[in-house]
């Protein structure tokens, strides 16, 4: 049996966190090697065959060096049993997954954001939090009123969306006040005893980015 | 075996349209395009929807292992269509540096890995000795490349190889004639009433 997964990516939340979260509820102990500068990032290009597009995320797993965020965490889920029981349950966490991955990504670049635009992205978000995104979810919940998104037991469409609670609080909580089912949902998901360990200070799980860390970032992967 | 389904398109040709479709209650999850009616589901975001037609109709690996290859090849070359999509939405003085981009990352990046992948093993396929959604990814963005600059494809021997093999598929060769359902660039005609409909 091989060893613990290796993931490589820069000390920060990123692209992936996700992974990490994903990992964490399957309850997989993983490794982390951090590219702490441009020279580590050069040096895990140069190596032959570890990066395939030369970007991170990369997970290395089962003799695989798996890069592509969605590579990464189909093949987790898909390994731990959270991608549902049959192609017509993967097709609805699919589509919840990349719903989620849309919302995702506008709060990832929020930091990125030039100063003059933070205004505009920051309402963005809101607005598709409130009037798009979560309105899906809180109905999905609704009309099955199940514990889980998906086919009434823990899929990676649960803990995504939990991921993305956490986040969405952090900007601004009173954004969930209208999603008692989804308030719910995090709950459960954060009881369970893989995820309220990982939701413990000293966990690998990541803080918000700060200036520091996004210098460094900006460093290394030069934007 | 490679299976010939066959589609129904229902096109938006207006906001209304759009509005219309939006305002039916569980059509459209996201208020957003792409959505494809199948098996009794109203499937969103394309990525679900590929997904899914590829683990139905076995174009998506023999196990986890295989599927995840196919994964990290499929979405490098999204990442390249990505680029190639957003070109015609490009502003004028951004078009150059985005071609140079999309030239940059074909011939240094993407292009490159894939040759490598088809070398590596000497197959006819880019995963598990048969065909994939991979490959039908990857010959869609060959034909985008070479609209683009046919010179692009000079090194990739192999890539030029597969594009052949699959072009010659039966229902890819049909798909590949006029008359068929595959799409033309957009036009500038096309693209204002595609600006209109999704604002």
């Amino acid at each position: 049996m091989a060893g613990k997964p290796k993931l490589h990516y820069f000390n920060a939340r990123g692209r992936m966190e996700s992974i990490r979260w994903l990992l964490a509820a399957a309850g997989v102990e993983f490794e982390e090697q951090f590219l702490a500068s441009p020279e580590d990032l050069e040096k895990l290009r140069n190596e032959d065959g570890s990066l395939m597009f030369q970007q991170v995320p990369m997970v290395e797993i089962d003799g695989m060096k798996l890069a592509q965020t969605r590579a990464i965490l189909n093949y987790i889920a898909a390994k731990y049993n959270l991608y549902g029981k049959d192609i017509k349950e993967r097709a609805l966490i699919d589509m919840y997954s990349e719903g989620m991955a849309d919302l995702n990504e506008m709060i990832l670049h929020l930091p990125l954001c030039p100063p003059d635009q933070k205004d505009a992205k920051m309402t963005q978000i809101r607005e598709k939090t409130t009037n798009r995104y979560f309105p899906a979810f809180e109905k999905v919940l609704k009309s099955h009123g199940q514990h889980y998104l998906v086919g009434n037991r823990l899929s990676r469409a649960d803990i995504h969306l939990v991921e993305l609670i956490y986040y969405i609080e952090e900007i601004d909580p009173s954004l969930m006040a209208n999603f008692p089912l989804l308030k719910a949902l995090k709950t459960r998901i954060s009881n369970l005893p893989p995820v309220k360990k990982f939701l413990q200070p000293g966990s690998q799980r990541k803080p918000p980015i700060d200036a520091k860390a996004l210098e460094e970032a900006r460093k290394i992967f030069k934007f």
